[in-house]
């Protein structure tokens, strides 16, 4: 069992306080999914928490089954076992997938006996084109195969604790439902724990959220259910914009 | 009579950011390089038939440097017969054995129509040699021929190189001219093409990286002077440590090159804060119906690639190294294949983990 507990954190970007004290716990296995308009700080949430440069944390705590994450680089959380799939995957000239995924898992002193026949069996689980693993990382790839590629780095490198930020902007439906399938798939079979930042419910379709929070003005003003969800595409943000005021 | 030379001065656009005001030629006295040539039965001539190559792509000096290799060469001279393809690559390798030298290689290509032939050029030297080498690659491709040329600076680090390649382009012909520069104090290569034939073409591609306190300097020129010409220069490097690095090229497209395509890059990667560079592209284009572009940018690593491999568990000296050799790796991808290749990227990781 791992633990992601994050305690009254408090971020900064450009002296601009963004995140006003989140606290939440991820436990393994459990799908949190955190909600909010735009601008309510979601992304900031999961910048701070792997350790982007130019997001500042001036309070609170983030821990991974009980080590401080905020006290390590950024390759050492996710050594420790955190994934960041990211809104908009960074193009990387030149350097391939599969060599990336063999330095991360040298850094974690694993190694995969056959890393190449495990990348093609996840591609061809979420329709992957195994082709792209041998391009150079999400350069002129679409949309959807940049998000099916980050899904295939977190199922080849099995991460304690996911956080997925909007994997769901910018995709077909199809890769949609592939990459939100291997998502809730990989809680059920290696207990993997998942943060789930996005504006909309239909990720929900695949990814069963446990618990909801809605995120509005940098606080997390309501926690609940997946009752939460459909109450928020029934009726909005508008009242908890409010609310966080 | 070195000592009486007038030498060039940073005054001069083509000097400018140059080290040339630190030379001080009567440091050096001529002498001659060790030098090998592999490969090259068949088309490496000498005497009078190699004398008589000299200077048929230059017949105007372009600096004093130029003049004095011309006044004084050594000259290895390759002549590839009409309709010819030597299959091996000629592999010459120049070795600076001692200090207080100046030395002038010539090496002349003369590919006769619809020949085809590979040359690697290697210069080397210990890192105690302060000598200067002075090289002139002259490179002529008739109708239809095709030649490579791949020039690898491996100088030491007190070495200095003023160096001039000259290829002239006939009809359809295709010169590929290739720069690995890694060594030298001060190294600089003017690199020139003239395409003069209808539908010749031309790559010109470099590598090169500078750490330490050294600097490599290019200055190209693409001159098109007949129609249909096509040519297409990738220059690409990183700077460390208090390294410099200056790049000025000129895209020329005479009145005679309508439906020419020229393209220019050159990207420094600048890999300290220390480190320099400088990059000038610049367009003289005299008609119309021509395709031209030109690209520079010098700069750090990008923030986002590296966070991104380090948000997937790479540490950060391997993040680095795998940006730079993904930067690397478009101009990695169009040298010819040779055994030397993974000598360079073995120098190039060495240079990137060193501290200076």
């Amino acid at each position: 069992m791992s633990k992601l507990e994050i305690r009254d954190l408090q971020v900064t970007v450009g002296g601009t306080q963004i995140l006003n004290g989140i606290t939440l716990t991820i436990n393994s296995g459990e799908v949190h999914a955190v909600m909010g308009p735009n601008g309510a700080g979601k992304s900031t949430l999961s910048a701070a928490i792997m350790g982007k440069p130019g997001y500042e944390v001036v309070g609170g705590s983030v821990k991974l089954d009980g080590q401080d994450v905020l006290a390590m680089p950024t390759w050492q959380r996710a050594v420790a076992g955190l994934h960041l799939v990211m809104q908009y995957p960074t193009e990387v000239p030149g350097v391939k997938l599969s060599e990336v995924l063999s330095e991360a898992l040298v850094a974690r002193h694993a190694t995969l006996p056959n890393l190449n026949k495990t990348i093609n069996e996840e591609a061809a689980r979420i329709s992957f084109d195994s082709e792209l693993v041998n391009r150079a990382v999400n350069v002129d790839f679409s949309g959807g195969e940049k998000k099916r590629n980050e899904t295939l780095q977190l199922a080849v490198l099995k991460p304690k604790i996911a956080i997925l930020d909007e994997l769901d902007s910018g995709l077909d439906i199809d890769a949609l439902r592939d990459c939100a399938k291997r998502v809730e798939d990989a809680t059920n079979e290696t207990g993997m724990g998942a943060l789930v930042i996005t504006h909309y419910s239909r990720l929900f379709e695949e990814l069963k959220p446990d618990f909801v929070h809605i995120l509005a003005k940098g606080r997390i003003v309501k926690s609940g259910g997946p009752e939460l969800a459909d109450e928020l595409e029934r009726d909005g943000y508008a009242a908890y914009a409010v609310t966080a005021e | 009579m070195t000592t009486a030379l007038a030498l060039p001065s940073t005054e001069e656009e083509i000097w400018r950011y140059s080290r040339i005001n630190e030379l001080d030629m009567s440091k050096f006295a001529s002498g001659k390089l060790t030098t090998t040539v592999e490969g090259g039965e068949g088309v490496h001539v000498s005497g009078a038939a190699a004398t008589a190559l000299v200077g048929a792509c230059m017949q105007v000096q372009p600096d004093v440097f130029a003049q004095l290799n011309t006044d004084t060469p050594d000259v290895i001279a390759l002549q590839i017969g009409k309709n010819k393809v030597h299959t091996q690559t000629v592999v010459i390798t120049h070795s600076v054995d001692k200090s207080g030298v100046v030395a002038y290689p010539r090496l002349v290509i003369d590919a006769a129509e619809n020949s085809e032939i590979v040359v690697v050029e290697r210069f080397t030297s210990a890192d105690n040699v302060h000598s200067l080498v002075v090289p002139v690659v002259e490179v002529h491709a008739a109708q239809s021929a095709r030649v490579t040329y791949l020039a690898i600076n491996e100088l030491g680090k007190n070495a200095w190189q003023i160096g001039h390649q000259v290829a002239v382009g006939e009809r359809d012909s295709n010169v590929r001219l290739f720069t690995v520069a890694l060594g030298g104090d001060y190294a600089r290569m003017r690199a020139e093409v003239r395409l003069v034939g209808q539908g010749a073409s031309a790559q010109q591609t470099a590598l090169y990286f500078a750490d330490g306190t050294q600097m490599h300097d290019f200055r190209t020129l693409q001159s098109h002077e007949a129609p249909r010409t096509h040519s297409d220069l990738l220059f690409k490097g990183a700077v460390k440590d208090t390294s410099k690095s200056v790049y000025t090229g000129l895209i020329k497209i005479t009145e005679n090159g309508t439906k020419t395509e020229a393209f220019q890059t050159n990207r420094t990667l600048t890999l300290s804060r220390g480190a320099w560079a400088e990059s000038v592209p610049n367009l003289e284009i005299e008609t119309n119906d021509v395709k031209c572009s030109h690209a520079s940018t010098v700069g750090p690593i990008d923030d986002d690639q590296r966070f991104y491999l380090e948000s997937r568990g790479v540490p950060p000296e391997i993040a680095e190294r795998l940006v730079v050799f993904g930067f690397f790796d478009e101009v990695i991808d169009r040298l010819p294949q040779s055994e030397f290749l993974a000598g360079i990227r073995d120098k190039v990781i060495a240079k990137l983990g060193g501290t200076k």
